[in-house]
């Protein structure tokens, strides 16, 4: 067993090189041909599969809707500040606080199923979800959905912080990033994540020795959606508008494919990876051919068909070949 | 009193009658077999019995207290755990992360999400006893899905003693195990008869009369006859049927 104490119990060497190299991003990314907003999406986004992958990777529950929750925390950054009052922290409050109840009330209607089932159901309540956004003009804006929501100062009391400049919404992002990877890294780690990866392995099992797997469920699913809630937020704040785009059942299926081509199903990082993956495809294929999708979606049915565990998976069996002893064998799911 | 008992329970599936009206009991310090041919309800009635399936007639009383048609984790909770004849394991655990599951200390703390899990030396410790006692102590940090068949068969006892019983069911324990591999979960029970209450079924007669204090027969559905194993290698029906040959 690692000695987890101390510093090592917060913090492991993926951790330091990942916060690294985007710590370092807006110093380079001019360089390489892209540009500084692109940071931006690309950390929110990792913020939302890494959410997600709680769901899908750890629960092994499938929910094909969380673009819902996504947009419900969007929504909400913008209903606080066009209506309540101009504050990121307010708003941010509001974008999980919201994504979590919708989340809370739809894992009632799920957690007592399965596989298919479940997986339609969380269909069928995001089209809900996006319908309404689509159709409740009044709060929504319908179609158009909200535009021109401020992007106001962070307030830290005695000093505040303007985030008008790309770089400075791209740091304050990647501090929310760095809460969400160590908090979920511990969560993984901690009795609840052993819950949650035994309720994939094995529910029936899992209840028999004494846990209840519904409230479990139910809990994760809610916890999975209010992160997707924070990511929403930022998303609202970074657009400066708020859309039903976000929502729709495409917008749903990329958070997967990012999940499923990073390798979320074998590694922490999963979600990390296939986030930046996705928005390099978006950028680099998309400025050579407009049907940037059709290849973007053909490497996810090669990643699929040859090596479904993903890029993270790909690279664990590298590193496994390369120093072939067995007993260093990495365990999966871990950082 | 005994400290289980099952009262006239009554199981069909459909319209098949499967448990038409079953009677045990089970004292407190004993270990106890369910015996009877493939087929004769023994399966059903341990998932009756530790909640799996509810019976549509009947009661089953843990302790005095009426714990039919409860949930297997309230009755889990409650102190009643079992083993499962189709081996049910975390595969993708290592080994002892599948008995430290079962810790009690790791099921109340199971909402916790900022302790780590193995900084819990208390709940890794009484793992680790677990595993000593059924043997898998070498291969704690091992696939449990990669194990060999008869340390799966331990390992599946092994969680169902983690949750700390006071009433311990085991499903066909010896299924698919070799003449060996037999003899050394014999010795296993014998220990563990020391410290639990125990309840097997079996259909390896030899084993279950070495270890059991009482047995009980169940044919068609209901109890058909029960007693000590000198008792039943008495007993007529036992004698002519198939199963007396083989004890």
């Amino acid at each position: 067993m690692n000695t987890n104490t101390g510093v090592s119990a917060w913090i492991t060497r993926p951790m330091l090189i990942t916060f690294a190299v985007l710590v370092s991003l807006p110093f380079w990314i001019d360089s390489v041909g892209l540009y500084q907003y692109l940071g931006v999406e690309i950390v929110i986004w990792m913020v939302f599969a890494l959410g997600y992958n709680l769901l899908l990777g750890y629960t092994g529950l499938p929910s094909f809707g969380h673009g819902a929750y996504f947009g419900i925390g969007a929504y909400a950054f913008g209903l606080s500040q066009l209506h309540l009052t101009q504050s990121v922290w307010l708003g941010l409050f509001c974008s999980i606080l919201f994504a979590a109840l919708g989340g809370a009330a739809v894992a009632a209607f799920l957690s007592h199923r399965r596989g298919i089932y479940y997986a339609l159901l969380t269909i069928a309540f995001g089209q809900v979800f996006w319908f309404l956004s689509i159709k409740w003009h009044t709060i929504t804006g319908g179609e158009d959905g909200l535009l021109n929501i401020p992007r106001p100062d962070l307030e830290f009391g005695v000093f505040s912080v303007s985030l008008d400049s790309n770089q400075a919404l791209y740091y304050f992002a990647l501090a929310l990033f760095v809460v969400v990877v160590i908090g979920l890294w511990r969560l993984i780690h901690s009795p609840y994540g052993t819950v949650i990866k035994a309720i994939k392995q094995n529910e029936m099992r899992t209840g028999f020795i004494g846990y209840n797997v519904w409230l479990y469920k139910w809990s994760v699913f809610t916890l999975s959606a209010s992160i997707a809630g924070l990511a929403g937020g930022m998303f609202a704040m970074a657009q400066e508008s708020a859309y039903p785009d976000v929502m729709s059942l495409h917008a749903s299926g990329f958070v997967v494919m990012m999940v499923l081509i990073g390798g979320g199903m074998v590694s922490f990082w999963g979600p990390v990876i296939g986030a930046a993956v996705y928005f390099l495809a978006r950028d680099m294929l998309g400025a050579a051919t407009e049907t940037w999708l059709l290849w973007y979606g053909l490497m996810f049915m090669a990643v699929i068909m040859f090596k479904p565990e993903g890029i993270a998976g790909a690279w664990q069996s590298f590193v496994r070949g390369r120093d072939n002893s067995a007993d260093v064998e990495k365990k999966p799911a871990t950082g | 009193m005994a400290l289980f008992e099952a009262q006239q329970l009554h199981k069909r599936f459909g319209d098949r009658v499967v448990l038409e009206e079953i009677n045990l009991s089970f004292e407190a310090g004993q270990l106890s077999g369910i015996m009877g041919p493939n087929g004769a309800g023994k399966t059903t009635c341990f998932n009756v019995l530790t909640g799996r399936y509810k019976p549509n007639r009947g009661k089953v009383l843990f302790d005095g207290e009426d714990i039919t048609g409860m949930a297997p984790r309230t009755i889990a909770r409650k102190g009643i755990s079992r083993s499962f004849q189709i081996m049910n394991l975390f595969d993708d655990f290592t080994v002892i992360e599948n008995v430290l599951l079962a810790v009690p200390q790791i099921r109340d703390r199971g909402f916790n999400m900022t302790r780590l899990v193995a900084a819990d030396s208390a709940a890794m410790d009484k793992a680790a006893a677990v595993l000593e006692q059924v043997g898998l102590k070498a291969r704690a940090h091992e696939n449990a899905g990669s194990l060999p068949y008869g340390d799966r068969r331990a390992l599946e006892i092994g969680v169902a003693l983690a949750t700390e019983p006071r009433l311990l069911f085991l499903d066909e324990p010896t299924s698919g195990l070799g003449t060996d591999a037999t003899a050394r979960l014999a010795e296993l029970v014998l220990e563990l008869k020391q410290r639990y209450t125990i309840v097997i079924i079996e259909h390896d007669m030899k084993f279950l009369f070495g270890l059991a204090d009482n047995i009980a027969v169940i044919h068609w559905g209901q109890v058909i006859t029960r007693g000590t194993p000198d008792e039943l290698r008495a007993n007529k029906w036992v004698q002519s049927s198939n199963l007396g040959k083989l004890a």
